[in-house]
């Protein structure tokens, strides 16, 4: 039995090592840029064809700790400035925190036949369920409380909240029908197929900015692309995108 | 059939490596471990029963969670490593491996011990007796008659891999082409909305793991027939 089958094994696993290709770009990227991050890799390709990129969505928090631990990331797309200024002070980030972007929060909801609701009646009864991003780790889940708390709905509405691990899967909760309502990322609403759901933007007065930052981590330090994705973020070609999928310009000082 | 995207086809190339990868090193680890175990009376062996069984109880976050620390760069391994001019594992392939034997460890000891038990100590202490070496011994004697504990162990092993979900994600990440195996790409496209995508690839899964099923079973079967 040992020697045909694990010749073929064996003739497998070389092919599959030599079918990978070697040092990619890799960007850690918040999951409020899933659906515009695909049409930025598009605009920096066409400008640089030869760059191979590689995104991994996820909660900021997340990201960040997997960069504190080693993650083989370049660039950092954060969904807020706290994680890249924490990689900075742990000596984790090459550069300075630099804002590309503010997100906005929406309220969304899965059944296209409702009206759009306004965050204060999400008290209504026939709202069971509510999601929201995990806040411990999600920039918006952090901001989708400091909503609730403004308009003094925390404590009332803790029965009724879910909580996604990030905005993506939060987002999903809402597009199942698992829960009725979310506060989700503006951007999200731009999922091909979602157009069409209800969604109430949320006052920005309510939360702490979204103020959304990059930074080139130690290990992208010496990898010219990074820094050329880096500065096409910043670019009137990658904001003009970043517009269109929900994000407003960050304010320069 | 649904067209695969090429991560689609990245992901399965990775997933495939890591499975064959995981398989062979655990044959080769798991016999003598499984050989020792099935004859062995001294009280240790309870104490490495239960470790080897230990990742079937816990939950993969845990051992996630220590790999990740033990073999990122504050580790103990991953220090050592980088200390020797290597570089740490976490978030790696090979992190992922080393994560992989662990966690499919109880599915290529246990078939194999159950074989070893059935052959008794007697074909080998005869072989033995007539002058074949341990080597002779194990290659004419053990792995014939213990063919079918092999097979089922070596499908176990890559079946297994082929449903590593928490351990990966928390010690990979979700690295294109490095860590992202199919289970947890599955997870991204679900992430992402995509269902269409996340659908195609778990349907090919889940028909995937009830063929490898069937046939452990029938080999399972084939030789409970012909066991002495």
């Amino acid at each position: 039995m040992r020697s045909p089958l694990t010749m073929r094994l064996a003739l497998l696993f070389g092919l599959l090592v030599l079918a990978f290709p070697g040092h990619a770009l890799t960007i850690a990227a918040a999951s409020s840029l899933r659906q515009v991050m695909p049409e930025l890799e598009a605009a920096f390709e066409q400008q640089h064809p030869d760059t191979p990129i590689r995104v991994i969505h996820g909660a900021s928090g997340k990201l960040a700790t997997q960069i504190l631990n080693g993650a083989p990331y370049d660039l950092f797309l954060s969904a807020d400035d706290t994680y890249p200024r924490r990689l900075a002070e742990q000596g984790a980030g090459a550069t300075e925190p630099e804002p590309y972007a503010v997100g906005r929060l929406a309220l969304w909801q899965g059944d296209p036949q409702r009206p759009a609701l306004m965050p204060e009646e999400l008290a209504g009864s026939d709202i069971h369920k509510i999601a929201i991003a995990q806040p411990r780790h999600a920039p918006y889940g952090l901001r989708a409380r400091e909503v609730l708390q403004a308009l003094d709905l925390w404590q009332l509405l803790q029965p009724r909240l879910v909580y996604g691990e990030n905005i993506g899967q939060t987002a999903g909760m809402v597009e199942s029908g698992a829960a009725d309502a979310g506060l989700i990322a503006w951007s999200l609403t731009f999922t091909p197929g979602l157009s069409g759901r209800p969604y109430t933007l949320i006052d920005q007065r309510l939360h702490s900015p979204l103020t959304m930052a990059m930074v080139i981590t130690r290990e992208g330090a010496d990898l010219p692309d990074a820094r050329r994705f880096h500065d096409f973020m910043l670019s009137t070609e990658a904001q003009a995108i970043l517009v269109r999928y929900g994000f407003e310009a960050p304010t320069r000082n | 059939m649904p067209e695969l995207s090429p991560q689609d086809w990245q992901a399965i190339a990775v997933t495939l490596k890591l499975c064959a990868l995981t398989t062979a090193i655990l044959l080769v680890l798991a016999t003598p471990l499984a050989w020792w175990l099935a004859h062995r009376q001294s009280p240790s062996r309870t104490v490495v029963q239960a470790l080897v069984a230990l990742p079937l109880v816990l939950p993969p976050t845990v051992l996630g969670f220590y790999l990740l620390i033990a073999l990122g760069p504050r580790g103990p391994v991953g220090q050592t490593l980088e200390a020797m001019g290597l570089t740490h594992l976490a978030f790696s392939f090979e992190g992922i491996l080393v994560a992989s034997v662990i966690y499919s460890l109880p599915f290529a000891v246990q078939p194999l011990l159950e074989a070893f038990r059935h052959l008794g100590a007697r074909p080998v202490e005869v072989a033995a007796s007539l002058g074949a070496g341990p080597l002779d011994r194990l290659f004419t004697v053990i792995l014939p008659l213990c063919r079918g504990g092999f097979i089922v162990a070596a499908t176990l092993t890559f079946a297994h891999t082929l449903g590593e979900f928490g351990v990966i994600l928390m010690l990979g990440g979700s690295i294109p082409g490095e860590t992202q195996v199919l289970s947890v790409l599955i997870y991204d496209y679900a992430e992402a909305m995509d269902y269409a995508a996340a659908h195609r690839l778990s349907l090919g899964l889940l028909i995937f793991a009830f063929v490898v099923l069937v046939t452990v079973y029938s080999f399972n079967r084939r030789f409970d027939g012909v066991r002495p």
